[in-house]
């Protein structure tokens, strides 16, 4: 007999229903098989209208997030035998629009991504000439920032954050980890374009370090750790433009 | 976007927290262990030699230090604390009660520490 397992997965489909329900499925029980296989085998075998995001399968494209009991995981890196012989309950990540069943509007986050400029700048005049070839890096140097730069914007730890759940202008631990990731690259030299945003109250000072951010984070990037690195040298900032006002740079 | 104030909190309750963490401890051991069990000396909290010690420049400075800084790291705490649980609506007047609580705190200690 084949061992099986529920997965009680959040509905909404806007055309049919006003308000999201649960659907429970019957799966297969395997101990190879993730969250994300077990979905995929109801969408195949049992019921095709079920909509979620998925691609890679293997902890790569960030796309597969999702609740799975009430803690934001990639859907394909959670086990099924983690779980067995519980019900799993799956729910779109909190804190987004959810626009049909599990998948959610990211447009937030999208826009905050591209504010925060995680990529290199060189300043006005400084650009190297590509005939002149790379910008080098020591390894110790890439070692500064390598840890930021893991990010696979999956948005868990936006669902893991309560302040981001309370007030959603907050720009949140993805965004500013990568901000800081550039930052503390040698070769960038684009801090002061960023550090408007980053240094504004919707930047780190909502962050009341809480911490669960670095704690679902499935790349090990700590972006509580970013913010607080970001919260030190503003301030340092911010020192340095009272105390010695003649001293500030163009 | 308007460049934030929040550094001058910031930095007030980071030393609060620095200070509260390594010092409290310690007095929590002299002022709640060691004097209540009568494991130091002989009358440890007489008036007159804790009076004597109070005096000294260095001694004030350090009590100040320790009552003052982490004051404002409650302030700090409290004040996102109560943001949290859904007061951001009157968040400005949580502040101004916060720090201005901390801010008195500090200005009474030192006027005590000046006069003693």
């Amino acid at each position: 007999m084949v061992e099986t397992m529920k997965l009680e997965i959040f509905r909404y489909r806007p055309e049919k229903e006003s308000v999201p329900t649960f659907q429970t499925y019957k799966v297969p029980f395997r101990e190879d098989w993730v969250v994300l296989d077990a979905i995929n085998h109801i969408k195949d075998e049992i019921d095709g209208t079920l909509s979620y995001r998925w691609s890679c399968q293997m902890g790569v494209c960030g796309s597969c997030g999702m609740m799975i009991n009430n803690v934001p995981k990639l859907s394909c890196a959670a086990f099924l035998k983690d779980y067995y012989p519980d019900k799993i309950r799956i729910e779109p990540l909190t804190g987004f629009p959810v626009e049909r069943d599990l998948i959610f509007e990211m447009d937030d986050f999208m826009t905050k991504l591209t504010e925060i400029q995680p990529y290199i700048i060189r300043k006005e005049g400084e650009e190297k000439p590509l005939d002149e070839g790379e910008y080098l890096q020591s390894p110790a140097e890439l070692a500064h920032f390598k840890q930021y730069s893991m990010c696979i914007n999956c948005m868990l730890c936006y669902a893991a954050c309560p302040v981001y759940a309370i007030d959603s202008t907050f720009i949140g631990p993805a965004a500013i980890a990568l901000g800081q990731r550039y930052n503390m690259d040698s070769r960038d030299q684009g801090r002061d374009s960023r550090q408007e945003l980053i240094a504004s109250h919707e930047g780190i000072w909502e962050c009341t370090f809480v911490g669960e951010c670095s704690a679902v984070c499935p790349k090990d990037v700590d972006p509580a750790a970013a913010i607080q690195r970001a919260k030190v040298s503003s301030t340092v900032d911010w020192f340095k433009d009272v105390l010695i006002p003649w001293g500030k740079k163009k | 976007m308007a460049k934030s104030n929040e550094p001058i909190w910031w930095s007030l309750f980071s030393a609060g927290g620095m200070v509260a963490a390594m010092m409290f401890p310690i007095l929590i051991i002299i002022t709640g262990i060691l004097v209540p069990f009568g494991l130091v000396g002989d009358d440890p909290l007489n008036f007159e030699r804790i009076r004597d010690a109070v005096s000294q420049p260095l001694v004030k400075l350090i009590l100040f230090t320790i009552i003052s800084l982490p004051l404002f790291h409650w302030a700090h705490r409290f004040r996102f604390t109560l943001v949290d649980v859904g007061l951001k609506s009157v968040s400005t007047l949580i502040s101004i009660l916060c720090y201005g609580g901390a801010i008195v705190g500090t200005i009474v200690s030192a006027v005590v520490f000046w006069t003693i």
